[in-house]
């Protein structure tokens, strides 16, 4: 006996040792992948590219206010110039022209490639013509005498239409040499980072990084002590959203735990029985964490923030230890335990197979935490046991409760199954009226960031045009060359929707780059020395511009019809190289290429009718670009989450069924066990729609808790209840009510902490299990049990 | 979203607005009673034409349409022929519509063309101090019948442009001429209103 109780003891260390192993060597991301789909379909592998780091992810606002403009201005300057030295940031742009001679002399350079008004007709007598009395009613315009010095070597204007095609985007308010707010409030700034959006860690680096180059400027510029700094964006909502909810998960459970430990304690009257208590806990803890490392490679930030939430079920079995530490445990006690964690583990069964890879870390580290701490606490425990071990005499409260329970029952007598069946009819009831908006399908409904930071945000957004990133077509291929050919072709299929004002333009990588194919092309219009100059002798016949000051233009052409094409090299140094690098996304051998949409300017109807979009690309016979709605997506992925939870969790009740029908063998204690579950769901669904709460993902992982937790309230007053019918002593039911309170309390206390949380996803997970703890061990005490007469038939009747 | 790009044409669209009404005047008394008197006009509409004379064209390019002006910072040039262009001055900002395209400039982002724009308004405006700043002036003719010769101090703005030359009777401009270095000139004519 001595030597196997040392090789239990010595197989459990071995195995806490393993998984510290384990765990120490685990990869831990904190990044966006928990909430993106394993499984992508090609449109949500676009929106999860976008997400993780596409250039709207990137994007990071920076606004300077308070104080003199133009203080603001020298600030913006300092700083910018500090964050374009930075390599944590690929483009920075606060409206300042470092790089204008750059640009142009590559648009000049490259005109004959970049310009789409050129074709072999373009070159034609005609052609010429038509191009050159364009340029000579721009020589007599206001601008005359500065377009002038371009006219020898570019009569057709191919630079001026290049510029005009490329400036259409409407910019932000320039004063004092750098963007300012339409309210001129603001001094505004965009960095993109080099690092995704989704990169977590990352984007918190990069805005410190943002913050210590702002004390910096600030510190040179003099007087600029008044200027405050503000950002925002997906990266600066992340950085927060995490440390917010890293913030009060700490607090609330540092809270918590100290308000159990006090319970346990005065319950207890052991330190080392609280000590010992914290076993199980702590082995499925780290138990949990080796499987999901295991199972799935790395194991995601909230999986380890949740986790030990899930398995806050694994101290009341340390509490049901020690309250009923006595020869019963093991007989009676440990195979209720046991079918109350195997109910548990059948729930949390049904998140593995979710595509939400959050929630299948989730069902995993609950069901093998369980486990462990259940294992510990039937098989260490008792090994551990000091001689003479003892803790206060718990009995005179459960009495005390037991009192009251069967006063309630008496008097209640059949009206408690007849107010059980109007309560579970009028939460029916209740659901059933709300059932349009029981659920809330907007991802933003998980979103801890706080409503006026989105409208900051939007404000900021809307002074920086950058309103409509969100608005993609995305074009996917397999090659850079065939991203832009598709990009160049989704170009020509958008420009009717220009023309008829439903965009007001689009921002295209094949702007900057054409493809090779266009290039190509556009070389191969340009004519010899010979025809040119033929050409052009036939269309100057009438012009007002001298024939002979035309001789640069022929030793440019024929330069450029020489000249190797463009490559994305030929950006280096360019404003241009920014926005060809942030329109293009290469991973792994998938191209795309972004066409951002720019809505159009029109105070009514914001927003860009992207159905219009889908069509001209459709009857363009585009299939290979997609319309990215980034706020539709997103919404429909996480809409699909919830419906697939909602379904796996409807199959993990039906398990929950036939598990409790294979281990009671009664159809009337199957009922018996479920009825109080059922009706505590239920009724905590309907208070929440009552109380105008639109439930989310995290409320259904907290009914999931509730019937885990409340299986073993039930199921213990089953089988008091069945052994009331085989008339066994009673002795153990004082002390079942005494554990069965402590740990209820304590679960309660955990989770009501949450309920106040500023996070929702914390609160909805506090608000949905705290009552319905609370209810199920109620309802359970109530309901399952002999003493009213017939109650069978009473509870089958409140089910259905 | 870039500025750079944006920021080229521009540079472009200043360098015309510039040229589109330079005026501005001087000389000891005779400057200042003139100052004075266009000082004291806090509106003026006139119509215009314009012609660019440039060594590469047979024969000048001509474009009209009129000029407005409310004191103190509000200018207006609107190009009626051959093609409708529209620029306004107001403060800091100009607008320029070309077309279907409208670009809004603030003035401070190009320092070498600033001065040129703020001479005119200064002179429009009567402000002596401030054309002294950045031009050498001469100031030729009497009250009813002057001419003032504006050239830049700025050596970037001379690159671009040699010297201005304003004729006025009283409170009227009359003629903006632009000399550049290589010879080319612009000339605009100008012609009050029939009003009374």
């Amino acid at each position: 006996m001595s030597l196997e109780r040392r090789w239990i003891v010595a197989i459990w260390l071995v195995g806490v040792a393993a998984a510290i192993a384990v765990v120490a060597h685990t990869r831990y991301i904190t990044d966006l992948s928990a909430f993106l789909p394993a499984h992508p379909t090609p449109t949500e592998q676009l929106l999860v590219d976008q997400l993780t780091d596409g250039p709207a992810s990137r994007l990071i606002l920076i606004s300077l206010e308070k104080g003199d403009s133009a203080l603001r201005a020298q600030v913006s300057a300092a700083m910018a110039q500090r964050l374009r030295g930075d390599a944590r940031f690929s483009h920075v742009d606060n409206g300042e022209s470092v790089t204008a001679d750059r640009d142009r002399e590559f648009l000049f350079q490259h005109r004959y490639l970049l310009s789409d008004a050129i074709d072999p007709r373009h070159f034609s007598a005609a052609g010429l013509r038509s191009a050159i009395e364009d340029t000579t009613s721009n020589l007599a315009s206001s601008a005359g005498l500065m377009l002038k010095s371009l006219v020898p070597h570019d009569p057709t204007g191919e630079m001026l239409h290049i510029v005009d095609e490329l400036s259409r985007t409407p910019g932000p308010r320039t004063q004092d040499g750098v963007w300012i707010s339409a309210d001129a409030t603001r001094t505004l700034m965009a960095a993109q980072t080099a690092a995704g959006g989704s990169d977590t860690d990352a984007q918190e680096l990069d805005l410190a990084a943002i913050r210590s180059a702002f004390a910096a400027a600030a510190a040179v510029v003099p007087g600029a002590a008044v200027v405050e700094l503000r950002l925002s964006g997906p990266g600066v909502f992340a950085v927060s959203a995490r440390s917010k909810i890293k913030q009060a998960a700490t607090r609330l459970s540092l809270v918590s735990s100290v308000l159990v430990i006090c319970i346990l304690l005065a319950v207890y009257r052991s330190v080392v029985a609280l000590g010992l208590g914290l076993l199980p806990v702590a082995t499925g803890a780290l138990v949990g964490v080796a499987a999901v490392a295991l199972g799935f490679g790395a194991v995601h930030g909230t999986t380890l923030g949740f986790g030990i939430t899930l398995i806050g079920e694994s101290v009341d079995y340390s509490i049901y230890f020690f309250i009923s530490a006595s020869k019963s445990w093991r007989h009676m006690l440990w195979p209720t335990i046991r079918l109350g964690m195997l109910t548990s583990v059948v729930g949390f069964a049904s998140l593995l197979p979710s595509g939400f890879p959050g929630l299948a870390q989730l069902g995993l580290y609950s069901i093998s935490g369980l486990i462990a701490a259940a294992l510990v606490t039937r098989f260490i425990l008792p090994e551990l046991l000091p001689a003479g071990f003892a803790i206060r005499d718990v009995a005179p409260l459960g009495v005390r409760v037991g009192r009251l329970r069967d006063a309630l029952r008496r008097s209640g007598g059949p009206l408690l199954a007849g107010a059980a069946c109007a309560l579970a009819a009028a939460a029916a009831f209740v659901i059933y009226q709300h059932q349009h908006t029981l659920w809330n399908h907007e991802l933003s409904a998980l979103s801890p960031v706080a409503p006026e930071a989105l409208a900051y945000d939007a404000t900021l957004r809307a002074d920086l045009g950058t309103a409509d990133v969100l608005d993609l077509v995305v074009i996917s291929g397999p090659s850079l060359e065939a991203v832009l050919r598709g990009a160049e072709r989704a170009g020509r299929a958008l420009q009717p929707l220009i023309d008829a004002g439903v965009i007001s333009g689009y921002d295209s990588p094949a702007l900057y780059m054409p493809s090779q194919l266009t290039q190509q092309a556009r070389r191969d219009a340009l004519p010899d020395d010979e025809s040119l100059r033929a050409s052009l002798r036939a269309a100057m016949a009438d012009s007002e511009l001298k024939d002979d000051s035309l001789q640069p233009f022929f030793t440019d052409v024929q330069a450029a019809r020489s000249a190797p094409q463009m490559t994305p090299d030929d950006l280096r140094g360019t404003s241009l190289a920014m926005g060809f690098s942030a329109l293009t996304l290469h991973r792994d051998d998938r191209w795309n290429a972004l066409l951002a949409m720019h809505a159009p300017n029109r105070a009514a109807a914001p927003g860009t009718d992207l159905a219009r979009v889908r069509a001209a690309l459709t009857s363009a016979r585009l299939s290979d670009a997609t319309v990215l709605d980034m706020k539709a997506q997103s919404d429909a992925l996480y809409a699909s989450y919830l419906h697939e939870a909602i379904r796996l969790s409807l199959i993990g009740l039906a398990f929950i069924v036939v598990l409790l029908w294979l281990a009671l063998r009664s159809l009337r204690r199957v009922t018996r066990v479920l009825i109080p579950l059922v009706l505590a769901v239920l009724t905590v669904t309907a208070g929440l729609a009552l109380g105008g709460q639109r439930l989310t993902l995290l409320h259904l992982v907290g009914m999931l808790l509730i019937v885990a937790v409340g299986s073993n309230y039930a199921l213990f007053f089953d089988h008091e209840s069945a052994k009331d019918g085989e008339s066994s002593p009673r002795t153990a039911t004082p002390l079942t009510l005494a554990s069965l309170l402590v740990a209820n309390l304590s679960t309660v206390i955990a989770f009501g902490l949450l309920s106040f949380s500023q996070v929702p996803v914390l609160e909805a997970l506090g608000m949905t299990v705290a009552p319905g703890a609370f209810l199920a061990l109620i309802f359970s005490a109530l309901l399952t049990s002999r003493v009213p007469p017939a109650p069978a038939g009473a509870t089958t009747d409140a089910h259905a | 979203m870039s500025a750079e790009r944006r920021n080229m044409l521009s540079a472009l669209l200043v360098c015309l607005a510039l040229l589109a009404g330079s005026a501005a005047r001087a000389d000891s008394g005779a400057l200042d009673d003139v100052l004075h008197s266009l000082a004291a006009r806090r509106h003026g509409e006139v119509s215009f034409i314009e012609q660019h004379f440039l060594s590469m064209l047979k024969r000048p390019v001509e474009s009209s349409g009129e000029l407005i002006y409310d004191a103190p910072d509000h200018l207006e040039k609107r190009t009626a022929e051959p093609h409708p262009e529209s620029l306004v001055l107001q403060g800091q900002v100009l607008t320029v519509q070309r077309g279907h395209s409208t670009h809004v400039l603030d003035l401070k982002s190009y320092p070498q063309v600033l001065p040129l724009i703020e001479s005119i308004r200064a002179t429009l405006a009567g402000d002596r101090a401030a054309l002294e700043q950045r031009f050498k002036l001469e100031f030729g003719g009497d009250q009813a019948r002057w001419m003032l010769v504006l050239t830049p101090l700025d050596a970037q703005v001379a690159k671009a442009v040699s010297r201005v030359q304003i004729d006025g009777a009283r409170d009227n401009l009359l003629r903006v001429e632009i000399q550049q270095p290589d010879g080319d000139r612009s000339l605009m004519t100008l012609r009050p209103h029939a009003s009374p």
